[in-house]
């Protein structure tokens, strides 16, 4: 896996058009009956059978590509549940499942090592360094390399210094990679990165990745308005769109994400006219959300770029008029008084 | 450091324009010149308290504002905030000793199942920022957590915090146990976490649900001035 274009990934992007990703994880290990607060990476131990049917529930649906159980998967979050020294070891299992999964399939379909946030803010608003985060990253880079994932996938990040930090771990372990940010905060990342911030921060990475772009967030519909923050500078690297199926409604004690399959398969098909190549879906989003968009997909054709009103149309109201890249995001107008130099 | 930052003395400014620029170094995150600032306004006789509402909830009130707005986001709060903090550990000494008023008390937490901490720190930051006493239960925490909590540190409000679709829902089961125990009424209840909405607080029999750490603190002063109103009409 020295080079990247030996890797599945990249040489499947050369062949296909788009390539079907997966669906949620933590939503549906819970439809399994894991319970809330419990770490899903402790079943790849504890109940690998449930993690080889959330895998292939994905497969069988029509992904070419999912996501390993190991999102939650590093030190620090394991600390959490008393089971930081097993980041190595639940993410290595991970990959392994899924391997096993992916080479029984009969097809070509790749195992892509899921890597989450930290969830520590970083300097210097916060105690995590960025050194102890590409460390934090690399360790368990280590263990989804060693269970054989085809590459290293970051996803949910929300800051600039982390998603670097992740880029950087990746290099050291070798690993080509994907990464997505989720723009949750008024069409930008929590920590306020709008889509073309997240494309010049790519220009600062040395090692780049295979592909990038967003995931969760709030609905189908903001994530497209992210997708098209991405594709209007004119980036050449493939663009990831995984939307959640919706917004999480609460009926009778229970939550349910509000997308249906029809609403998911809409989706996938706007997300190529936006300039996605790598379409699947976020929290919400089951096998039934799955076929529905390959079908969708497989009937592809090309549309002229949608417009936000579009969009709105097929999918629902934004949740922000503006997503800070039209000139209409709100300002400040300051005394001319000292500023903080940044 | 630019020459136009050098320009600025703070000590040469009366107390009007001093007040204006801690505005602005609050806005900016700068803890040092808020330190100043906080001393200088002690120095000319100001009261703890007033240096705390006019100087420091002012500034945050803008920083809460813009937060609300999409102007600022998470790592400019966080620095305001951090400077916030620098003053107030110059004020918290003198507050209690010259009794001055509490701005109100609350209790938060992340609840039972939900290990996620960052929006619940944001809140707790931002009501902090705000005059309000804060503590915080942190995460994971069950019903006997709240309710022992409450009852040992006597809130005004409670502040609950789920980030999973899956733990929201015990946020009616601590609501509907204090109905049980007779006490709902005694608290103001505000819910907030991502996947919550306007809707679900309803729903679960909240009194509010707060988008962000700066509607928090919006709804949580809203609720302290209906408090205060119902104290003196009921003397």
């Amino acid at each position: 896996m020295s080079s990247s274009s030996s890797n599945p990934l990249q040489i499947m992007l050369s062949k296909r058009d788009w390539v079907l990703a997966d669906g949620a994880t933590g939503t549906n290990l819970f439809n399994m009956g894991l319970s809330s607060g419990d770490a899903p990476e402790l079943w790849n131990k504890t109940a690998p059978e449930k993690i080889r049917a959330l895998y292939k529930g994905s497969v069988d649906a029509g992904s070419d590509l999912f996501l390993t159980n190991s999102f939650g998967g590093n030190r620090s979050r394991l600390k959490l549940h008393a089971a930081e020294n097993r980041a190595a070891e639940l993410s290595r299992i991970s990959a392994e499942i899924g391997r096993e999964v992916a080479d029984t399939s009969g097809r070509n379909v790749i195992v892509a090592g899921c890597v989450g946030p930290t969830g520590e803010i970083m300097e210097p608003m916060g105690p995590l360094s960025y050194s102890i985060a590409v460390e934090i990253f690399h360790e368990q880079a280590e263990g989804l390399k060693a269970g054989g994932a085809d590459v290293a996938w970051v996803e949910t990040i929300s800051f600039g210094d982390e998603y670097r930090a992740a880029a950087e771990a990746f290099a050291l372990a070798n690993m080509p990679w994907v990464g997505t940010m989720s723009f949750d905060t008024a069409g930008r990342t929590m920590m306020g990165i709008t889509a073309p911030e997240m494309v010049k921060l790519l220009a600062k990475i040395p090692n780049k990745p295979l592909a990038f772009g967003a995931n969760c967030g709030v609905g189908a519909s903001d994530l497209l308005r992210t997708v098209l923050g991405f594709s209007s500078t004119n980036t050449k690297l493939p663009i990831v769109a995984k939307g959640n199926a919706g917004i999480p409604k609460y009926h009778d004690g229970h939550i349910h994400y509000d997308g249906t399959p029809e609403l998911m398969a809409t989706y996938a098909v706007l997300a190529r006219d936006c300039g996605a190549t790598i379409v699947g879906g976020c929290c919400g989003t089951t096998p039934d959300h799955l076929r529905a968009m390959r079908t969708a997909l497989e009937k592809y054709e090309p549309h002229e770029r949608p417009s936000l009103e579009t969009i709105k149309t097929a999918l629902g109201e934004f949740s922000s008029e503006s997503d800070g890249t039209d000139g209409n995001a709100p300002i400040r107008k300051r005394q001319n008084r000292r500023r903080r130099i940044t | 450091m630019s020459d136009q930052e050098d320009d600025i003395i703070l000590s040469e400014l009366n107390d009007e324009d001093l007040v204006a620029q801690m505005f602005d170094d609050l806005y900016d995150g700068l803890k040092d010149e808020i330190e100043e600032g906080v001393n200088l306004l002690l120095a000319r006789d100001w009261t703890p308290y007033r240096v705390l509402t006019e100087a420091l909830v002012g500034g945050m009130t803008i920083v809460g504002h813009d937060f609300r707005d999409g102007i600022l986001f998470v790592p400019e709060v966080l620095l305001a905030a951090n400077a916030m903090k620098g003053g107030m550990a110059i004020l918290k000494p003198l507050l209690i000793a010259t009794g001055a008023p509490r701005v109100g008390k609350m209790v938060i937490g992340t609840v039972k199942g939900d290990i996620h901490d960052i929006g619940k720190n944001l809140v707790g930051m931002m009501m902090e920022g705000a005059g309000f006493e804060v503590v915080d239960l942190g995460i994971n925490n069950s019903v006997d957590a709240y309710l022992e909590a409450i009852e040992r540190e006597g809130p005004d409000i409670l502040g609950m915090s789920a980030l999973l679709t899956t733990t929201m829902p015990y946020m009616k089961v601590v609501i509907d146990t204090l109905i049980e125990k007779g006490i709902r009424d005694d608290y103001t209840v505000l819910v907030g976490g991502a996947p919550l909405n306007e809707e679900f607080g309803k729903a679960i029999g909240a009194d509010a649900y707060c988008r962000d750490a700066a509607v928090a603190v919006e709804t949580a002063k809203e609720f302290m001035a209906r408090k205060h109103n119902r104290m003196a009409a009921n003397v």
